[in-house]
């Protein structure tokens, strides 16, 4: 035993072997442990799901997604995730920037603040943005003078999914910039750069590839939501209604099937945009080499 | 040092700066959870009091407990296995579990719901076989436990997982040099090593796990006073414009929020302290 943890591992290999050579014990135990509980808990019901879509016939499947209700809906679950996610890429990335580059009064009690969407039930964030914003609402009587409505509104949607999706970003992000090495930057200020400039051509390159994990992961936490919006979007169909919802309404007429095919669109969708920004990201790391 | 640096450059841009990041701060997060509070209060103490103390929300508040005492367990217990066997071990495959893990993460809860319904309900793959056997899951507890765990499956297990991998096995090798089991490492060497970030993937799980909404809705049944969460009955309540009553509802839900916020700082305060610590005595 004492001989093997003088060798390094790969030496000890004869042959391949699948169980990693350790001198720890625990490995079969808690491997068998994790594997059963996420096949019982994960794989096993998405297993089913598929097993039910495939049983509906390829035709029926396609019937179902191809309605114009659920091609709008989706259109309005991705362009609203979409436009959060834009919204919260620029904001996240300013509060990031300010609670790590600069000292001020209170600065830690907005730190912490900024995971209150991680612990703030849904319930609650829908019903309170749902108040706020509704015409005589704190916010909402601001904005009617303008000809502003954000509550049972498309917009409203934006607005549920900026909250929930917000520390998303700026923890992604938070890390990066604390790494960040002052000295190029130093040396741009002497050479007479502006702030502007030396933030665009040096900090945010580097920030870059954190910015789209943060991105794509707000992105997924977005087209996924039902709590917080179906208070505040008003769920018209074709109008202020998202996929979840549909699904709900689907399931509440015992619409297994309907639920089912939509369901899996919207895991395929999903997956497929995760996919595409991961390969974004793993072109912007191989050119920004960071 | 940065903040010397950036001082030098114009102080004005710094102020606009921070105050764009603290009014939209305060317009997005501060005022949704004051709001909660000024709405719960609208009608005085006593309406207050008597909202909560109302039967059907006392029952939805031990729903809500007996949901997380399950939930955080099993997920904690999941975490300190998969940490295990993936932090420690080096094996094929090991990146693609970690992907698996935190597929729940990328997963709508409504689809959370939907899952346990087709395996579940009365037309899903066991429904028969349950109903023949007087077995309710779906629109009862069961089915709400499950869907919670699905939710929050890869919580404790993304905190530790990493955490496992950053420090290494040394302090484990030379425990089995030494002759420790297994129960002896685990107890002795490795849980005090991811105490802490154990501690905080609990608060997280344990947040979401007494708040979440749309997967239990989806298999609750929202059945008032029998099978409704916290958050079913804030919804209940609104949907029925008992507006003060649905926010005296929420409040509980937001000290939740705020009491596991404080415990998130408090743990990250002292990670950073025994850092620091274990720095200091690695430079000694």
């Amino acid at each position: 035993m004492s001989a093997s943890l003088s060798v390094p591992a790969p030496h000890l290999k004869r042959g391949f072997r699948w169980r990693p050579v350790s001198v720890l014990p625990g490995f079969g135990a808690s491997f068998a442990i994790t594997l059963v509980w996420l096949g019982i808990i994960v794989l096993g019901p998405l297993a089913v799901m598929l097993w039910f879509t495939a049983g509906m016939g390829w035709e029926a499947f396609l019937g179902t997604i191809t309605t114009p209700r659920v091609l709008m809906d989706l259109w309005i679950s991705l362009r609203s995730a979409l436009y959060a996610s834009l919204a919260n890429a620029f904001f996240g990335l300013l509060v990031a920037w300010v609670l790590t580059r600069y000292e001020f009064p209170g600065r830690r009690f907005a730190d912490a603040l900024v995971d209150l969407p991680f612990a703030l039930p849904t319930a609650v964030a829908g019903i309170a943005l749902s108040t706020l914003y509704a015409p005589d609402g704190w916010l909402g009587s601001l904005l009617t003078p303008f000809g502003l409505q954000i509550a049972f509104q498309p917009a409203g949607i934006v607005v549920a999914m900026m909250f929930i999706s917000l520390p998303f970003i700026v923890r992604t992000v938070q890390p990066v910039i604390e790494d960040l090495e002052a000295e190029q930057e130093e040396a741009a200020h002497l050479m007479g750069a502006s702030d502007l400039a030396i933030f665009i051509r040096i900090s945010l390159p580097a920030i870059l590839p954190a910015l789209l994990t943060g991105f794509a992961l707000a992105f997924a936490r977005c087209l996924g939501e039902y709590g917080s919006i179906i208070f505040i979007a008003g769920n018209r169909p074709m109008v202020s209604e998202i996929v979840p919802v549909l699904i709900v309404q689907e399931l509440d007429q015992f619409n297994y099937q309907g639920a089912t095919a939509i369901g899996v669109l919207m895991l395929a969708v999903s997956f497929l945009l995760l996919l595409t920004i991961n390969l974004l990201q793993a072109w912007v790391r191989k050119r920004h080499g960071g | 040092m940065v903040d010397k640096a950036a001082g030098k450059r114009g102080k004005a841009g710094k102020i606009a700066l921070i105050s764009t990041a603290l009014v939209f701060m305060a317009l997005f997060l501060l005022l949704p959870l004051i709001i909660v509070f000024t709405q719960a209060l609208s009608a005085g103490f006593g309406a207050y009091f008597s909202s909560i103390a109302d039967p059907n929300v006392q029952s939805a508040i031990w729903m809500t407990l007996i949901i997380a005492a399950i939930t955080v367990p099993a997920n904690l217990v999941f975490g300190i296995c998969a940490s295990w066997c993936i932090g420690r071990f080096a094996f094929p495959g090991r990146n693609l579990l970690i992907t698996l893990i935190d597929l729940p993460f990328s997963i709508s809860p409504v689809i959370a719901g939907l899952l346990e319904v087709l395996l579940f309900g009365l037309n899903g793959l066991l429904g028969a076989w349950l109903s023949a056997h007087n077995i309710q899951i779906i629109f009862a507890l069961p089915g709400m436990v499950l869907a919670t765990i699905f939710v929050t499956f890869p919580f404790v297990a993304r905190e530790v997982i990493p955490l496992v991998q950053e420090q290494g096995n040394e302090e484990e090798e030379a425990a089995v040099t030494l002759g420790a089991n297994f129960w002896q490492i685990f107890l002795h060497v490795s849980l005090p090593k991811i105490r802490w970030g154990l501690l905080y993937g609990v608060l997280l799980c344990n947040a979401r796990a007494m708040g979440e909404f749309g997967a239990v809705s989806v298999v609750s049944g929202k059945v008032f006073g029998e099978t409704d969460t916290l958050s079913l009955a804030v919804e209940s309540l609104y949907g029925s414009y008992e507006v003060q009553a649905a926010f005296a509802v929420a409040s509980l839900l937001a000290l939740l929020a705020l009491v596991t916020l404080v415990a998130k700082s408090v743990v990250e305060f002292l990670v950073r302290d025994e850092l620091a610590a274990m720095k200091r005595k690695r430079t000694a």
